[in-house]
């Protein structure tokens, strides 16, 4: 495999807590080498000119939605994984809540095949239970041998106390985490947006963030219960202030809980459904302004362990229906680094190395993915480099994903793509 | 032809920063009715008027107003008086209407709104009058159409057409011949009681009204009226005690409990009618004056009794009769061209 050098950049790796200038070589798909800027010879390798760009470990998403196998209308494995490369993405976590449902090696190994025409590295997260019906659990061993890096049964949530108790058990026996989509559906029958004023005034029925917060709360006693088993639970897509103040909680008593944040989570509140607009509907949905800042606080302080997308396209005459019987979900991927650098970085002032561990070293640790999320010798020659300064405009219509259904078409973002490198090849260049 | 000037909705996914800007944009009709809020002060003033001149016109020659312009009705819910003075109206005016609803039509057989909306616009129609159980519908069909699309009920949105013509029976027996400011009803307390929560007769009202200074009073249970009803207008107040409402109202608005919205909710009926039913015995120890309105249907023996529905303080036909002006007024506006009543929208886009 042919060698990178790629020079003149400035190199962000939080993991090693770089911070500077240097010269970095990816050699036989791995970072050979980083040095100080001239240093490193060329030998015949091909060298990026990174001069006012920022050179940092590719991004890591463990929150996205692919639709392979069985919704390809949507998305397929390809082109969700080209869209990641043009979000700066170097490896992304799939949801199993796929047609049929991701619940077995076979599955697991199917979608990480040469076949599906990956572009960047895809790890599959596998449902937890059989079908995702809550009821009888997978076989976490041998979907971890199979790839599977988490279990959850994303979309809907794990409700019963005796079969969340079980999973908790057997994924930390396979040295698996759990992820909760954390939602009491129970509360939330033909509900389509944040409970609250807002939502009396449209008509449309609201979920209380008690719906996600009791459930967080649930599952964190569960946790403490199996606490010698050394559990770990994460929680996806985290969108209210009660909830997270429940793991900060669970945190403080030594228990091991994460969570991450979507962007939309964090820059929209739900005055973006007023006027019934389908692309601003996802689960959770889009909260009050004091859970927005909520989140922006979790993330400042900490409490937030990274940053994930929830990728959830949609054909478009799928949104085009009436608000309470559109789907769930937005497109995340291409537009993730430019919000959460146009609105943690500049607006925030969260400096830039910590907007990139959240969105890659960060989630790399939650989910033990080796060799991912960092740039320190021998690491997997995943790179992002991108111009930190530059505002662009983000149209949908551009995207690589099949799905166009994302609030923020039209928006300036800041922080521009401009090369990723997955394993040592080039799978994205700005044209 | 109509006007099709197309105008911004509120920058709708409005990010809670300055940095970033969204450019959402809809061609939604400058003459659609899809909310009372769509609707400025002077336009509420207007279209009154207008239906005050449609009503009293000579028929043959109201009836070349509209002549042979096309009315769609589209009906994706049961109605009986939304429907039928809709119908009347553009009839009234000449117009030709056809009738689409749910059952006996191709929506039967999974065609979207969007695709039945621009059917209908391809067979020559140049506003549609729609009713859909989702709430927000409208906003969808103006969209996918761009044709003038009046409102008749959306889920449990809006019914604007009902709170014009409730605030035309209003101001018939309060405040004859007053101009529509934000004093109006200044003087005036009402009532709106039942089932809230489901109601789109009871938002747009309380929409409404609050601006031309009335103070409206929500009563009912908890179940069917949040404490957040009182936040989406000023001038709203939760009185969950009927008769304490009754003493303070000059006007009462009594809804039906929608069974079919309920969703699970278990109602105890009997202590329902104790605390909240429009009784004979009730109006007359607490509102003895007060005018008694219904948007309808009515489950006569529940929320009101017949006492008091056919009584002398009843204005509930009265509101049926302003139906048929009030939605010829609304479909003069959506159809006239340049010359017609202008709106606070169509102000808008022309600045």
């Amino acid at each position: 495999m042919s060698s990178i050098l790629i020079r003149g950049g400035h190199l962000i790796d939080p993991a090693a807590g770089v911070d500077a200038p240097r010269d970095l070589l990816l050699a036989d798909g791995r970072v050979g080498a980083i040095d100080a800027p001239g240093k490193i010879k060329q030998n015949g390798a091909e060298v990026v000119n990174a001069k006012g760009l920022v050179v940092a470990p590719g991004l890591v998403d463990i929150h996205v939605h692919l639709r392979e196998p069985g919704q390809g209308y949507k998305e397929t494995i390809a082109s969700g994984t080209a869209a990641a490369a043009a979000g700066g993405f170097t490896a992304v976590c799939a949801m199993p809540n796929t047609v049929p449902v991701n619940d077995s090696p076979e599955a697991t190994r199917w979608m990480q095949a040469t076949e599906r025409g990956a572009a960047i590295r895809v790890f599959p997260i596998a449902a937890a239970t059989r079908g995702s019906m809550g009821e009888a659990l997978t076989e976490y061993g041998s979907l971890k041998a199979a790839g599977a890096v988490a279990v959850t049964d994303d979309g809907k949530p794990i409700l019963g106390d005796g079969i969340m108790r079980a999973a908790l058990i057997a994924a930390a026996r396979a040295n698996l985490p759990v992820i909760q989509h954390a939602e009491d559906t129970r509360m939330t029958g033909g509900c389509s947006m944040n409970a609250g004023a807002l939502a009396f005034r449209l008509g449309l029925r609201g979920m209380p963030t008690e719906a996600e917060s009791g459930l967080v709360e649930r599952d964190i006693r569960l946790l403490a219960e199996v606490k010698d088993s050394r559990a770990h639970l994460h929680v996806a897509h985290l969108s209210t202030k009660a909830a997270l103040d429940a793991v900060r909680r669970a945190r403080r008593n030594g228990l091991r809980v994460t969570c991450e944040v979507a962007p939309h989570h964090f820059v929209l509140n739900e005055d973006a459904v007023s006027n019934y607009n389908t692309h601003a509907k996802m689960n959770p949905p889009l909260r009050s302004e004091k859970d927005r800042a909520a989140m922006i606080e979790g993330i400042i302080d900490g409490s937030v362990d990274c940053i994930a997308t929830d990728h959830a396209p949609h054909a478009a005459h799928e949104k085009e229906q009436e608000f309470e019987r559109a789907p769930n979900g937005i497109t995340g991927l291409e537009s993730a680094l430019g919000l959460s650098i146009a609105f943690l970085h500049v607006r925030h002032k969260l400096p830039l190395g910590r907007v990139i561990a959240l969105l890659s070293s960060q989630p790399a640790n939650v989910l033990s993915l080796k060799g991912r999320g960092t740039l320190l010798v021998g690491s997997f020659a995943d790179v992002v480099i991108f111009d930190p300064n530059r505002q662009w405009t983000f149209k949908a219509s551009d995207s690589r994903s099949k799905s166009k259904n994302t609030p923020f078409d039209g928006w300036n973002l800041q922080g521009q793509v401009e090369m990723t490198i997955s394993q040592g090849r080039v799978v994205y260049r700005r044209s | 032809m109509s006007q099709k000037k197309q105008r911004r909705t509120s920058p709708s996914p409005e990010a809670p920063a300055t940095a970033i800007s969204p450019v959402v944009c809809s061609p939604i009709h400058p003459r659609s009715l899809l909310s009372t809020g769509d609707l400025s002060l002077e336009d509420v003033q207007s279209v009154l008027h207008l239906a005050d001149l449609l009503e009293k016109e000579e028929p043959l020659h109201r009836d070349r107003r509209l002549l042979k312009r096309r009315v769609s009705l589209l009906f994706y819910e049961s109605s009986t008086r939304t429907r039928t003075s809709f119908e009347l109206a553009a009839k009234a005016l000449g117009a030709d209407t056809s009738l689409v609803s749910a059952q006996s039509s191709s929506i039967e057989k999974g065609e979207s709104l969007k695709d039945t909306g621009i059917t209908l616009k391809a067979l020559g129609a140049e506003c549609i009058i729609l009713r859909s159980p989702y709430s927000g519908a409208p906003y969808l069909l103006a969209e996918a159409t761009g044709l003038p699309i009046l409102n008749a009920g959306d889920g449990m949105h809006e019914h604007p057409s009902q709170a014009l013509l409730d605030l035309r029976t209003i101001l018939g027996h309060t405040k004859v011949g007053t101009k529509v400011t934000d004093a109006t009803l200044k003087d005036v307390t009402i009532t709106i009681c039942g089932d809230i929560f489901h109601s789109r007769v009871a938002r747009s009202n309380a929409l409404l009204l609050p601006r031309l200074g009335a103070r409206v009073l929500l009563c009912g249970p908890a179940p069917l009226l949040p404490d957040v009803a009182a936040q989406i207008a000023p001038n709203l107040v939760i009185e969950r005690d009927f008769d304490r409402a009754l003493d303070q109202s000059q006007i009462v608005m009594m809804l039906r409990i929608q069974a079919e919205r309920l969703a699970g909710l278990s109602l105890d009926l009997d202590e329902y009618k104790a605390r909240y039913q429009a009784s004979a015995d009730r109006i007359a120890e607490h509102a003895p004056k007060a005018l008694i309105m219904h948007p309808g249907p009515m489950i006569r023996g529940l929320e009101i009794t017949s006492e008091v529905a056919d009584g002398p303080q009843s204005a509930i036909a009265e509101q049926v009769r302003n139906g048929v002006a009030i939605r010829m007024a609304l479909m003069m506006r959506a159809l006239s061209d340049e010359t017609g009543p202008r709106t606070q929208a169509g102000k808008r886009a022309a600045r």
